[in-house]
C-alpha cells in the first residue's frame, strides 16, 4: 500500500487545520418517549442519548437512600462501523459507560432526588472516531433536557499526535495511524478535567500542548451545546 | 400558585440553561449559590424577585410537594394502606384514617370496598418526609374517586398553565365542551364528560403551546372553532364543578 500523507503544509486529509475541530452540530428533544434526549454529530460520528428517569431503582438493592444514583450505557451500533459490530456489550462499550457516568456525574445534583435511579443511553449510530466524546457531549444535553438539576454541562473533545503535528479531534484515519490519542472531558465552569485517558507515549511538555489544545476544543463544543439548548427552548417560546 | 400566576405578566422572564449566572443575591428554587454568585441549574424561565433569584423549570419529573393535589392510580394495598401511583419517583401511601371517615373493622372488611387497585383518585399530599415517603389524604373537602373518564399526561411544570389565572383556563374548556375536569399538580388531567375528545385536545394543545402570549384568547378561538365541537345537549350547570362532586359521592362511604 502506498504511503498516505496525512499533514500536508499544515492541512489535514479532510481539510481542517491543525487545531479545527469537524464540522458539529447538536440538537436537542429528539427522542418522544425519553425524559430527555440529544443528538450530537462531529463529523461523520454521531450519537444519540436518551435520559429516562429519575426513576424507581430496580435492581431494588442498587438503591442509595440519601441520593440518586447515575448509570449509563453507552453502545455502538451493528451498522456504525465498516465492520458490522456484534451487538450487546464488550469490554469496550463496559469501559466507557463507567467512563462516561465518572465524567457526567460531578455536575449533577444527585441528592436532590434520593432513592431513584438516572438512566443515560448512548448510542452510537455512526462511529468515526471520539465516540466517547460524543456520547457524553449528547449525553449532557440529554440530561439538560430531562431537567434534571446540574451545576453546568459537560463538553468533551479529543486531540492527539499525528505525523508528529498535534491536532484536535482526532478522525478517521488519524485515529487509526496516528501517533497518539487523548480524549478528555472538561467541566467548564470550574475548569475541571472529569475523564482523561490516553493512548501513546509522549514527553511531558508535549503532553501539556495537547491537553490545552483539548480544552480549547472543549471550549468550542460547550458554545455549541449551550446554542443547541437555547434554540430547543427558543422555539417552544416564541411560537 | 394563583400570586404566581397573577405575577407572571409583570416580571420579565428569561429563559436559561445549566449554569447561566443569574447574578448576586440569594438563591431560591432552581439555583444554585457558588462564589457569592447564583447560577441556573435547570433549563427554565429565571425570575429576580428582589435579590431572590428563582428558576421555574420547564421540564423534568413530578417531585412531590406537601399540600399538592394529585391524581393517582391505587396500586396495592397492605394491611391498611394504600399504595398509590402519583406519576412520580415515589409511591405514595394512604392510610385507612386518612381515607375513611367511619370506624372500619379490619377483620370484617375488605378494603377494596373504598378502593380497588386501578381505582383512581384526586389526593392531597400530607406529608412528605426526607427520605421521600409520601403521605397521602383524602380529607379535603375536592379530594374523591374519580370514574371512568380518561386520564391525559402532560408536563407537570405546565400544570398551572392548565389551570389559568384563577381556574379561568379549565373553566373555559370545561363550559365549552361540557366535561369535568381534574387538574392534578403531578401532570395528570382526568376528563371526562360529553366532549372528552375536544377537551384532551385542548389540553394537550395547552401542554405544547404553553409559553404563547394570550394563550386563554388563543383557547377561546380554538374551542370555538373547532369542527370536533358538537352543541351541548344541555346548558352546562353548577353540577359539573368539581366541589358539588363531594356530596354526591360522600353518600357511598356510609
Amino acid at each position: 500500500m502506498e504511503d498516505i500523507k496525512l499533514i500536508k503544509s499544515g492541512i489535514r486529509l479532510d481539510g481542517r487545520k491543525l487545531d479545527e475541530t469537524r464540522p458539529i452540530e447538536a440538537k436537542v428533544g429528539i427522542l418522544k418517549r425519553a425524559n430527555g434526549s440529544a443528538y450530537f454529530r462531529i463529523g461523520n460520528t454521531i450519537a444519540i442519548a436518551g435520559v429516562m428517569g429519575p426513576r424507581r431503582v430496580y435492581p431494588k438493592h442498587m438503591e442509595q437512600a440519601d441520593r440518586a444514583i447515575l448509570r449509563t450505557d453507552y453502545r455502538m451500533a451493528p451498522f456504525s462501523t465498516t465492520d458490522r459490530s456484534r451487538p450487546g456489550p464488550n469490554r469496550r462499550s463496559t469501559e466507557i459507560s463507567m467512563v462516561t457516568r465518572k465524567a457526567i456525574e460531578p455536575v449533577l445534583f444527585l441528592e436532590e432526588f434520593p432513592k431513584t435511579s438516572i438512566d443515560v443511553f448512548i448510542e452510537i449510530i455512526q462511529a468515526d472516531a471520539s465516540t466517547r466524546c460524543a456520547g457524553i457531549n449528547a449525553a449532557a444535553l440529554a440530561l439538560a433536557d430531562a431537567g434534571i438539576p446540574m451545576r453546568d454541562l459537560v463538553s468533551s473533545c479529543s486531540a492527539g499526535i499525528v505525523e508528529n503535528h498535534v491536532v484536535l479531534d482526532v478522525a478517521g484515519k488519524e485515529d487509526m495511524e496516528g501517533e497518539l490519542d487523548l480524549p478528555i472531558a472538561f467541566y467548564p465552569k470550574k475548569k475541571q478535567i472529569t475523564l482523561l485517558q490516553m493512548d501513546g507515549i509522549v514527553p511531558p511538555e508535549q503532553f501539556k500542548k495537547i491537553l490545552h489544545l483539548a480544552i480549547k476544543g472543549c471550549e468550542k463544543i460547550y458554545e455549541e451545546q449551550k446554542k443547541a439548548l437555547r434554540a430547543r427552548y427558543q422555539i417552544e417560546l416564541a411560537e | 400558585m394563583e400570586e404566581n400566576i397573577q405575577q407572571e405578566e409583570k416580571v420579565q422572564r428569561k429563559l436559561v440553561i445549566p449554569g447561566d449566572l443569574l447574578g448576586e443575591g440569594r438563591s431560591g428554587h432552581g439555583t444554585y449559590f457558588e462564589n457569592g454568585k447564583v447560577f441556573s441549574r435547570s433549563v427554565g424561565l429565571a425570575e429576580d424577585r428582589g435579590g431572590l433569584h428563582i428558576v421555574i423549570p420547564l421540564g423534568g419529573v413530578y417531585s412531590p410537594k406537601k399540600g399538592d393535589g394529585v391524581i393517582g392510580r391505587i396500586e396495592e394495598i397492605i394491611f391498611s394502606k394504600w399504595i398509590v401511583g402519583i406519576n412520580s419517583p415515589y409511591q405514595g401511601a394512604m392510610t385507612l384514617s386518612d381515607a375513611v371517615e367511619e370506624f372500619v373493622d379490619l377483620t370484617k372488611t375488605d378494603l377494596t370496598k373504598y378502593f380497588e387497585p386501578g381505582d383512581l383518585i384526586f389526593a392531597e399530599i400530607s406529608a412528605v418526609s426526607k427520605s421521600k415517603q409520601i403521605n397521602l389524604s383524602m380529607k379535603s373537602r375536592k379530594c374523591r374517586k374519580l370514574r371512568g373518564g380518561r386520564l391525559i399526561k402532560v408536563v407537570p411544570s405546565k400544570v398551572p398553565r392548565i389551570i389559568g389565572r384563577s381556574g379561568s383556563m379549565v373553566e373555559l374548556i370545561k363550559n365549552t365542551t361540557g366535561t369535568q375536569i381534574v387538574v392534578g399538580q403531578n401532570g395528570l388531567v382526568w376528563v371526562k364528560g360529553e366532549n372528552e375528545d375536544l377537551a384532551t385536545e385542548a389540553i394537550l394543545l395547552i401542554d405544547e403551546k404553553s409559553h404563547i402570549k394570550g394563550l386563554t384568547e388563543f383557547m377561546k378561538d380554538f374551542l370555538e372553532k373547532s369542527p370536533k365541537r358538537t352543541p351541548l345537549k344541555q346548558p352546562i350547570v353548577e353540577e359539573h364543578e368539581s366541589e358539588e362532586f363531594d356530596s354526591e359521592e360522600s353518600d357511598e362511604f356510609n
